[in-house]
């Protein structure tokens, strides 16, 4: 018998057991203690919140007193209603938005995503001298605040900024850039009246010609903005996918005689997948919140509401005109809008099977640095969790 | 094909016209992701009518700081920094302590309900931050701390991504020293305190950066919870400048100027720790 049996067995049965417990209540005490202030923040600030405004979606509350008085009533859908219901000014304000803001993610997200793989790609080789400068550069923009860059990007598309006197070289009038509501497709189409046919009232009460007017110049001048900022930070995922993967399969098709170009598409990019799902997904929930900038802006959504965007909108519903069901009804359905397309982005691109361990944790990482600093807005967990959960 | 033929096509490529292209193109998207940072500063520098008619030019004859005396004598942007300032110190310390906290206590400790705190960190975090708006001034103003420091720092002091990097951390690193120090007679929190803070210190500063970095560069959050000019954030009060509020003219240099303020403390951040932020793969975690 060695000593710990023989103490083992000196010490009474129910006594260990008392022992045991006891450090373990320990333990469950210091644990709820520990996570005590981040379950009152989370619950108070974000959970408790998501409740109330459930409520206040489907009530009349006009933001005097609390919305729990006796003189607020419930409303049942009619916030709701009113928003889709594709009558009235507030259902086609609505579809404004939605039409800005979905040109806006059609355009970016392959953008951001197609920009920062090829950034990634020619930064990775092992060969490249100025590696460093190179990727500073790029990611630069990513830690300045949207504030800034709005200012910035106000004077460079101004009527006589730097993006014009730029163009001006080329023999090219650029137009004032963010007082300019003209539709990027109309224009391609050569401007003119809306034929008959296309102008009635169509979905959420806006006409199929105005569905198809594209974004607007202004509204182009905030998807270069939103492709210069998030590149760099995209950038960054890619790059980590790419260490992870390492070089030796590469060169492995290069001895097998592979071009660049073959090697990239047939052996790079399917490894990449996972991550392209990754950033898309957070292109997706990041471009459909797009409000700092229009803020900034100052133009409430104008030129014509062009750059009118549901979560300015919801703003302004309740924090300008008072109207806090409604600017909760729009919250929530930005939400669901939020929720399907990252579904469907889910089943179109079939998820994200992850290739190595070390390819997970890479992701985990810098997805969890961008959720935090809020360069690419909320996580969904179906990324974040979905990657836990291989890791046990 | 041999390899050595394989490396010579490598060393080939390393030197041959594939890798000045490469070269050539970097170099042009450089440009255009620096030239808009020097364009900014430049322009602080000038008047008015120059930076309108001449927006171009990194050089002016005329250079002067008018801009920047006007920022401060006619705005409150001193006012504005120092309460940048006194949020994102409180929201960093707060959010290292309370993150690192949970982490562990996710991580390591057993305690009843502590799967069901973890799903709902997961639901927190996959809530986009921008539908939160009215929902959180509903809580704030119900709480009696709207238009105040608390309203601003709060709900700010807590942040489910960073819970989520730390317990990763924390998992990631053996258990064997805390068992020690548990052996030796070392309290839950004693433990916590001296013996696994200490040795997460690569976790910790990524927490800090990403703190620092995200509370500077707040808006919507101080939008919602602030309406006095005394609380005004850097962020808040820049956006006010851009939309017009010195107005008279364009202001372009003013404007220029306060935004390239705003911007020095994360640009230092950046450079200091660059290696860290940028080194996608060796991040915080041990492997």
């Amino acid at each position: 018998m060695s000593t710990t049996e023989l103490a083992r067995a000196a010490t009474p049965a129910p006594a260990r057991g008392r022992k045991k417990r006891s450090r373990l209540n320990t333990q469950a005490g210091a644990g709820w203690l520990f996570v005590l202030p981040m379950v009152v923040v989370l619950g108070v600030f974000l959970f408790l919140p998501v409740l109330m405004a459930a409520w206040v979606s489907v009530s009349d509350w006009g933001g005097r007193g609390s919305p729990w008085g006796a003189n607020v009533n419930f409303v049942g859908a009619r916030n709701y209603v009113e928003v889709l219901g594709g009558k009235g000014l507030a259902a086609r304000d609505f579809g404004t938005a939605i039409r800005n803001n979905l040109y806006y993610v059609i355009l970016v997200v392959p953008l951001q995503t197609a920009i920062s793989l090829g950034l990634a790609f020619m930064v990775n080789k092992r060969a490249l001298r100025g590696k460093g400068f190179f990727r500073t550069a790029f990611y630069f923009p990513s830690v300045t605040s949207t504030v800034a860059i709005t200012v910035l990007w106000l004077f460079l598309f101004s009527a006589s900024g730097a993006v014009n006197a730029f163009l001006s070289w080329f023999s090219i009038t650029g137009p004032n850039w963010f007082a300019d509501p003209r539709g990027l497709i109309h224009l391609a189409l050569g401007g003119g009246e809306a034929p008959a046919a296309l102008s009635q009232p169509g979905l959420f009460g806006i006409s199929t010609w105005e569905w198809i007017a594209g974004p607007s110049v202004a509204m182009s001048a905030f998807i270069l903005m939103a492709v210069f900022t998030t590149s760099g930070t995209f950038m960054l995922l890619f790059l980590a996918a790419l260490q992870a993967i390492g070089e030796e399969t590469d060169e492995a098709a290069m001895v097998d005689g592979a071009s660049v170009w073959q090697r990239f598409w047939y052996v790079t990019l399917p490894m990449l997948r996972p991550t392209v799902f990754t950033v898309v997904t957070l292109g997706l929930i990041g471009t459909w919140q797009i409000f700092d900038q229009i803020y900034t802006a100052g133009q409430q959504g104008g030129p014509a509401k062009t750059t009118l965007t549901p979560a300015y909108l919801s703003y302004n519903a309740a924090f300008i005109s008072q109207d806090w069901g409604r600017g909760a009804a729009i919250a929530f359905v930005l939400f669901g809008i939020i929720v399907i397309f990252t579904v469907l982005q889910r089943l179109i691109l079939g998820g994200g099977d992850r290739s190595t361990r070390k390819q997970v944790r890479a992701e985990q990482r810098m997805q969890a640095r961008l959720a935090a600093t809020g360069s690419a807005g909320g996580t969904i967990p179906g990324t974040l969790a979905g990657s836990d959960h291989d890791e046990h | 094909m041999t390899s050595t033929e394989a490396a010579r096509r490598h060393a080939g490529e390393r030197h041959g016209p594939g890798h000045l292209a490469t070269y050539a193109v970097l170099t042009a998207i450089a440009i255009v992701y620096i030239f808009p940072f020097l364009v900014q500063v430049a322009n602080s520098f000038k008047t008015d009518e120059e930076a309108t008619s001449a927006g171009m030019a990194l050089w002016s004859p005329n250079w002067t700081t008018a801009a920047y005396q006007t920022l401060f004598a006619n705005s409150n942007f001193a006012v504005w920094t120092m309460n940048s300032l006194i949020v994102t110190v409180c929201v960093t310390l707060g959010r290292v302590f309370f993150v690192s906290l949970a982490g562990y206590s996710l991580a390591r400790l057993r305690f009843p309900g502590r799967q069901v705190v973890f799903l709902m960190l997961l639901a927190v975090m996959s809530v986009p931050a921008v539908v939160l708006l009215i929902p959180k001034f509903l809580v704030i103003k119900s709480l009696g701390i709207y238009d105040s420091y608390a309203g601003m720092i709060l709900p700010l002091l807590v942040d489910a991504a960073g819970v989520f990097i730390m317990r990763n951390f924390f998992e990631s690193i053996p258990v064997a020293v805390e068992e020690a120090a548990r052996i030796d007679g070392a309290g839950t929190f004693r433990t916590f305190w001296s013996v696994v803070l200490p040795m997460s210190r690569p976790a910790l500063m990524t927490i800090i950066i990403l703190s620092f970095q995200g509370s500077w560069n707040e808006l919507n959050h101080f939008i919602i919870s602030t309406q006095s000019p005394s609380l005004t954030t850097l962020t808040k009060g820049v956006a006010g400048l851009a939309s017009g509020q010195l107005s008279s003219g364009n202001q372009y240099p003013i404007k220029l100027a306060a935004a390239a303020l705003m911007t020095i403390p994360v640009a230092i951040i950046f450079f200091v720790f660059q290696k860290r932020i940028m080194n996608a793969s060796g991040g915080a975690v041990k492997e």
